[in-house]
């Protein structure tokens, strides 16, 4: 039974007023064909949204006009930042950057593509920090450290290079590396792509942990529904470059609406 | 004097150099791209100093060309050669007698005054070259000063050696803002690129990129707050003049392991030894301080 007291050690949480990332029309074109169309959605903080669709819906090409990697061709995309909301798309390239290295990270779906393979495993975990004028050794090495602990790799490897890891290792390497500077919006593509299934659900569990832990929010494209049914609060379905359908995972899935997404959950193999 | 156009470049070419080289003074430790031109030497034998140099000199100047602190060996005796001949300039060994200095690898011991141009040769400007393989990406780079790259590199310097174990090429911020490769020097000059009263200008070649040290130019070795910047140098005595502050070559003597140090700057060695010290293998020179070199 719990007591006055005890309650009041947890405080009420805030309700809190802005949405972390609101992202309004956003449409990318390749020449006549369509990248992705009129997305438009809010992501709160802590939470976690899934993209799903089959290949060429447009869900990579939507998380990298959202990350900035891709210029979109109309929409904004506006970020809660230290200094209120700010639309990524008209803030300067430095601010972008910076941002993508503080409050954003992104976490590639090949783990090659995210880490420099000819550098230690302590030096990629330190470069985000290196990169936000940390000049101290000991103190990116201890912070290293911890982080490599924090993905279950050994500290006894921060001296070896990536090319030298499982590609699981590397995947959770990449993670460390990019959440080392503690940000608030982490972009997943595929993140458990290309690793096999037990390797894949200790990924996944270590994610979803680090992401209660540190209260993060994610968006996350996979085609893979276990995935986002074990870590995705909100789901959007994607085909042909629009969302057809989108709204709290579990509802998505167990009572889809649209055609599409009956076929995607049906598709779903049965073991 | 021969039949080509002074300083062997025609003036088109030098003015247009000389416009590269006022952005690089304009823009300390910028690199600016310029046509570069085809010389008669091989990429990596100076293409680049031997432009900035040629659009430096005036039939007034007097030239010292040096080589790993040398006067004497292939490549410093080639460019000098190679300049007495096209531009007639006159040439000395003395680096304070000197008004333009081409170097390859090391600063002189001398201390440079105002007024003097000390050209660096350099085989490759970009100090991020082998951290990011882009060009584009290295452009980027300097522009929105994303270094931290950099530090990475001497990250993985102290993780691999537990020191920073870069000896030469060590990169510099210049000016508070852009990081600059300052040509293989060893790192033993990294002081001397700051503050210094002569203009320092930096041409490679192959790379097609100048940039420069405008005189009393305020240039900083990056380092860790807890490994801080050591410019190091062998701990011996030069074993000709007795020099303990100069910068040292290790040379091998015999097959049982002999070995003597001596100053790189053979300029420097050499008038210290004509001004009577004497070093552990040296003996006296009696020619006195004021004979005439190569007499």
């Amino acid at each position: 039974m719990m007591g006055a007291g005890e309650l009041s050690t947890f405080p009420k949480k805030k309700p809190d007023p802005s949405p972390l990332l609101s992202v309004a029309g956003v449409k990318k074109t390749y020449g006549a064909r369509i990248g992705c169309s009129d997305v438009s959605f809010d992501l709160w903080p802590g939470e976690v949204l899934g993209i799903v669709g089959e290949s060429g819906s447009g869900k990579s090409t939507l998380l990298s006009c959202l990350a900035g990697h891709l210029t979109p061709d109309a929409g904004s995309v506006v970020f809660d930042t230290s200094a209120g909301p700010r639309d990524t798309l008209t803030m300067t390239e430095a601010d972008r950057r910076r941002l993508a290295r503080t409050d954003w990270a992104y976490v590639h779906q090949n783990p090659r593509d995210g880490l420099r393979m000819g550098v230690t495993a302590g030096g990629n975990v330190g470069e985000r920090l290196m990169a936000v004028g940390t000049r101290h050794y000991g103190g990116i090495r201890d912070k290293a450290t911890d982080w490599l602990g924090r993905v279950e790799i050994d500290a006894s490897r921060i001296d070896d290079r990536p090319s030298a890891f499982s590609g699981g290792m590397q995947q959770r390497l990449q993670i460390a590396r990019n959440l080392v500077t503690g940000p608030r919006l982490v972009f997943m593509d595929e993140p458990t792509g290309g690793l096999d299934v037990s390797v894949q659900a200790r990924l996944l569990d270590l994610l979803r942990g680090l992401v209660r832990e540190m209260g993060l929010s994610a968006i996350i494209v996979t085609h893979d529904l276990a995935v986002v049914r074990l870590f995705a609060d909100r789901l959007m379905v994607m085909k042909s470059g629009r969302v057809v359908e989108q709204g709290l995972t579990d509802q998505v899935l167990d009572d889809p609406q649209h055609g599409y997404t009956q076929l995607l959950v049906s598709s779903v193999l049965q073991v | 004097m021969s039949d080509y156009n002074f300083a062997y470049l025609d003036e088109q070419t030098k003015r247009m150099i000389r416009r590269a080289i006022l952005k690089g003074v304009a823009v300390p430790g910028y690199q600016v791209p310029f046509a570069s031109r085809e010389m008669p030497m091989p990429y990596g034998w100076g293409t680049g100093g031997v432009q900035v140099t040629a659009a430096c000199l005036v039939p007034e100047d007097t030239l010292k060309v040096i080589d790993q602190g040398a006067d004497d060996t292939t490549n410093a005796v080639s460019i000098r050669k190679f300049f007495e001949r096209t531009a007639g300039v006159p040439v000395t060994d003395a680096t304070a007698d000197a008004t333009v200095i081409q170097t390859r690898h090391r600063i002189p011991e001398h201390p440079l005054t105002e007024g003097q141009i000390l050209v660096y040769q350099v085989p490759i400007p970009e100090p991020l070259r082998f951290l990011e393989p882009r060009e584009v990406e290295t452009r980027k780079m300097h522009e929105l000063e994303e270094y931290g790259l950099m530090h990475v590199k001497l990250y993985e310097d102290i993780a691999r050696h537990g020191q920073i174990a870069t000896s030469y090429a060590y990169p510099v911020k210049v000016g508070g803002r852009y990081v600059m490769d300052p040509s293989p020097i060893p790192k033993f000059d990294n002081p001397k690129l700051s503050g210094s009263p002569a203009l320092q200008l930096f041409g490679a070649g192959r790379e097609q990129r100048i940039y420069a040290l405008p005189p009393y130019c305020d240039v900083v070795s990056l380092d860790f707050d807890d490994h801080p910047f050591d410019p190091s140098k062998a701990p011996h005595d030069c074993d000709l003049c007795a020099a303990d502050g100069s910068y040292l070559d290790e040379v091998i003597v015999d097959d049982q392991g002999g070995r003597m140090f001596v100053c790189s700057d053979t300029d420097f060695c050499q008038g210290r030894r004509r001004a009577g010290h004497v070093g552990r293998l040296g003996v006296p020179d009696d020619t006195g301080p004021d004979a005439e070199r190569g007499a």
